[in-house]
């Protein structure tokens, strides 16, 4: 397999992975400023973590956030898939910043509210597999070589 | 072409997210909006009641519930429906029973979100997660992190709960259905009369007030 060919392969499961993630904090956010609130499914944790001070920046939703640092890195990811290198340097940017970000929220929920938001949850979980995608990248590339 | 299909991609993509999100937006928002004439708080006889619909409705519903009782759980949602299908005037009045652990604090907290103005909001909730809060140890915690979900001031939710304000209009409402024969719940009147329990259920409650419309506009 061509080298171009998997980078297309690595950028193309980036961007349907954040493409995931826009969807999950669009809702989130949508959720909040429709003054809704989330389907929890019986969850108390749930509630605890979605109505918790930690769930907003000022008036502004994290959800909102998480939705434009989803949207940005499928952008770059698709651009990366095109071949634009700087794209790369940008997606790996703001993959990291995201991994950062999530660290810190699961820290929060971890032992600050003692309660976790399967919607955070599954979040984080997508952020890793960002973040092993971009780990993994240089392997691909010197497989290609 | 092939040089301008991320941009294509990332613009359709961005219509897509934004475009979603503000249906989804306004579908929730008009959901949730109350009926035109509705008021949230208002005055009956006098008294701050918690009301939803015209004050001119052909039907008042007024409903004595305790926010851990299962069969009032299970009538939220068809009131609800019914307000918004035949313009219903609705009444809700705390009857919180002494068995329910937690019924009182649920009481306290759907006023204490009243005094926000989210009353309704609290009160559809509290119906929703009957099942997590009843069985909870710490049902408070669960209030606060509904309010905070709410959106709601939390210092003043928190002190409104346990205001002797608060608990004075959940005593009155007791007063008042303990005056007039409320002993369960949930007990509902309709236009003043009270409702057999063997018609408050989801199936049995649609027919009388569909009834209770034919009646009160006989022309229509």
């Amino acid at each position: 397999m061509s080298g171009s060919r998997i980078q297309t392969i690595f950028y193309s499961a980036a961007a349907l992975i954040s493409l995931v993630g826009l969807a999950e904090a669009t809702y989130l956010t949508v959720i909040f400023l429709s003054g809704e609130t989330a389907v929890c499914g019986g969850s108390p944790d749930c509630f605890r973590v979605l109505g918790s001070s930690y769930a907003k920046i000022g008036k502004i939703p994290v959800s909102s956030l998480g939705a434009l640092a989803y949207f940005s890195a499928f952008s770059f990811a698709t651009f990366a898939g095109f071949g634009y290198a700087r794209a790369q340097k940008f997606f790996t940017w703001t993959v990291t910043a995201m991994f950062c970000m999530t660290l810190w929220l699961l820290f929060v929920q971890a032992f600050r509210l003692h309660a976790f938001c399967r919607y955070c949850l599954f979040s984080a979980a997508l952020v890793f597999l960002l973040t092993g995608l971009v780990v993994a990248r240089p392997v691909a590339e010197t497989q290609k070589t | 072409m092939r040089r301008f299909l991320p941009f294509i991609i990332v613009i359709v993509v961005a219509l897509l997210a934004v475009g979603g999100g503000a249906y989804f937006y306004l579908a929730k928002r008009s959901a949730n909006a109350p009926p035109k004439f509705a008021k949230t708080e208002g005055e009956v006889a006098g008294e701050s009641v918690h009301v939803l619909g015209p004050a001119n409705a052909a039907v008042t519903l007024e409903e004595f519930g305790d926010f851990q009782c299962p069969p009032c759980g299970k009538l939220s949602e068809p009131i609800n429906h019914l307000q918004k299908q035949y313009n219903l005037r609705v009444i809700y009045r705390e009857f919180p029973l002494p068995m329910h652990a937690h019924a009182k604090d649920a009481a306290f907290a759907a006023e204490a979100a009243g005094r926000q103005g989210r009353f309704w909001q609290m009160h559809d909730l509290l119906y929703r997660e009957q099942a997590v809060w009843s069985n909870s140890t710490d049902a408070r915690a669960l209030f606060n992190a509904y309010a905070g979900m709410l959106q709601l001031d939390l210092d003043r939710f928190r002190k409104d709960m346990d205001s002797t304000d608060v608990q004075q209009q959940v005593e009155l409402d007791q007063h008042r259905g303990a005056a007039i024969g409320v002993k369960n719940t949930p007990t509902i009147f309709l236009n003043n009369e009270a409702l057999p329990p063997n018609q408050l259920n989801p199936d049995g409650l649609p027919a009388v007030v569909e009834a209770a419309m034919k009646k009160a506009k006989p022309s229509s």
